[in-house]
């Protein structure tokens, strides 16, 4: 006779409970924005476009066809792009709970698979969409939280010394080193945004206060992303992550409209992508296209909601506010 | 050579790092901002104990330590070297002090001890978690105190030196945990 290996890996790793929280959670986001206004949308997660963006690593696809040439599809990194597409249609303010996909990310905080709130709110400076964030916050951990908001300088200046606007690759690998990492260099390359990241995230980011929410803002400009620049002395980019416990939370923008500097940045990455052997992937052109139609002065955020799971009930890895996590998909 | 990419990283992996065997402790994926990621990983020297942090690119690949714990009965010492024998295949090896350090003096031959192999010789030794061993000298101490209050002394066979109770005499054997270097219990015989 036959025996089969008893298969444990079936039932969801979250609790019944945590289903419940997800539920609520959602409910909340749903009345929150119903009450001001804001439409939920949906657009799709596959894409003729991928993120050019060289730490981001799309699924990819095929369409199925009959022809010779089969198209390639994307699985979004995040929806980003086609609400802006809506946006530019004359949408308004939209929001949308939405899942996302990004190649090698696994661990207690990422699943390759997971879900982000994202909402754009028309004429918003990136203090209103702060203050609007902050409102939401209280309400998914019912109650009011500390909260400090602070330019990324100041941050930057009182854990390390350092500027991140005047510093060099050097100082930073110099820094890293002497911290005990001297791989920093290896990792990141000669990349200053990615060794001003990996300094961040080692030195500073495991660094802040707990029980406090951080706003920091105003990133050097050659972290700009998708971010408009300021028009003061350092230039700076008009961003913000939200920090709770240790975690990222969520990254906003004043949302960049100029469709000749969104093409700039798209060429400059997949020429990164390029320089770094990376997967070659196909620009969003609709994206582009869409802001040379015109985009409403806009500010926009995304904020993953299975961390914010994480830390409304305590758990110590994301499997525990999943229903199933990528070894069990 | 058999090597891991850092996808493959897990408390318990053993990888080689600058020459020494090495034990993962922790691995945690970081993801910083929007730049590279990269893996925060803390990890045990094998051979001298010290836990080390250190980052790592994502799918930076690193050799593998041919590092394996089994189960052996310990034989004997020769004076410079504990011999120790796995019971299914009759296979000898010998560690030197470093490799045996604080198990030597807990064991007794015939003990079961859990040895961690390197390239197939000893590492490190873990004595069993309890040991039983005969008294071989004590204060007799006076009759009828039975305060307990702080023990006494007492010479085990094997050299071991651990508190135990007033009422306990030489010739007696006694349990010990190994991991505390406590008196655990008396043994009836």
């Amino acid at each position: 006779m036959l025996k089969t290996k008893s298969n444990k890996q079936w039932p969801p790793t979250c609790s019944a409970a945590l289903l419940h929280q997800r539920a609520a959670l959602y409910q909340t986001i749903r009345d929150f924005f119903a009450q001001r206004g804001v439409l939920e949308v949906d657009t799709p997660v596959l894409s003729a476009a991928a993120s050019c963006d060289v730490n981001l690593d799309s699924f990819s696809t095929q369409l199925a066809s009959n022809g010779l040439n089969q198209q390639a599809l994307y699985l979004q990194t995040s929806p980003e792009f086609a609400m802006k597409r809506l946006i530019a249609s004359g949408s308004g303010c939209i929001y949308q709970i939405a899942k996302s996909f990004r190649q090698a990310e696994s661990g207690r905080f990422h699943n390759p698979e997971f879900t982000l709130l994202e909402w754009y709110r028309m004429g918003f400076s990136l203090a209103d969409l702060m203050q609007e964030m902050l409102e939401l916050l209280n309400l998914a951990f019912n109650q009011n939280l500390a909260s400090i908001t602070v330019s990324y300088e100041t941050l930057f200046k009182h854990m390390t010394g350092i500027n991140p606007h005047k510093t060099s690759l050097n100082e930073l690998t110099a820094y890293a080193t002497e911290q005990g990492n001297p791989e920093a260099k290896l990792i990141c390359g000669d990349s200053l945004s990615n060794t001003l990241d990996y300094v961040f995230s080692q030195y500073i980011q495991t660094k802040l206060k707990k029980e406090v929410l951080y706003f920091v803002t105003d990133y050097p400009a050659c972290m700009a992303m998708l971010a408009k620049l300021s028009d003061s002395q350092p230039v700076t980019a008009k961003r913000f992550e939200v920090y709770y416990n240790n975690l990222e939370l969520a990254n906003g923008y004043e949302e960049l409209s100029d469709s000749t500097v969104q093409k700039q940045r798209f060429q400059q990455e997949l020429a990164e992508r390029e320089k770094q052997g990376a997967t070659k992937v196909p620009m969003d052109e609709n994206l582009v296209a869409a802001l040379e139609y015109g985009l409403p002065e806009c500010a926009g955020v995304a904020l993953g909601l299975d961390r914010l799971l994480m830390l409304t009930s305590n758990a110590h890895s994301i499997d525990e506010v999943l229903s199933f996590p990528i070894d069990r998909a | 050579m058999a090597t891991y990419s850092t996808n493959d990283f897990k408390g318990g992996l053993k990888i080689m790092m600058d020459n020494d065997p090495c034990s993962i402790v922790e691995n945690e994926f970081v993801r910083p901002g929007k730049g590279p990621a990269f893996s925060r990983v803390k990890y045990r020297n094998l051979k001298t104990g010290r836990v080390i942090d250190r980052t790592f690119k994502s799918g930076e690949t690193v050799e593998a330590a041919d590092v394996m714990e089994t189960e052996m009965s310990y034989l004997y010492n020769d004076g410079d070297f504990w011999h120790f024998m796995d019971d299914e295949t009759f296979e000898q090896v010998s560690g030197d002090a470093i490799a045996v350090g604080d198990a030597a003096k807990w064991l007794k031959e015939q003990d079961k001890c859990i040895i961690t192999l390197w390239n197939g010789s000893p590492l490190s030794v873990a004595a069993p978690n309890f040991v039983e061993l005969t008294i071989t000298d004590t204060d007799p101490g006076l009759k009828g105190d039975t305060s307990g209050g702080g023990g006494k002394p007492a010479t085990l066979e094997t050299g071991a030196v651990v508190r135990v109770p007033l009422f306990v005499q030489i010739g007696e054997v006694i349990k010990v945990d190994t991991r505390t270097g406590e008196y655990s219990a008396r043994v009836k015989s």
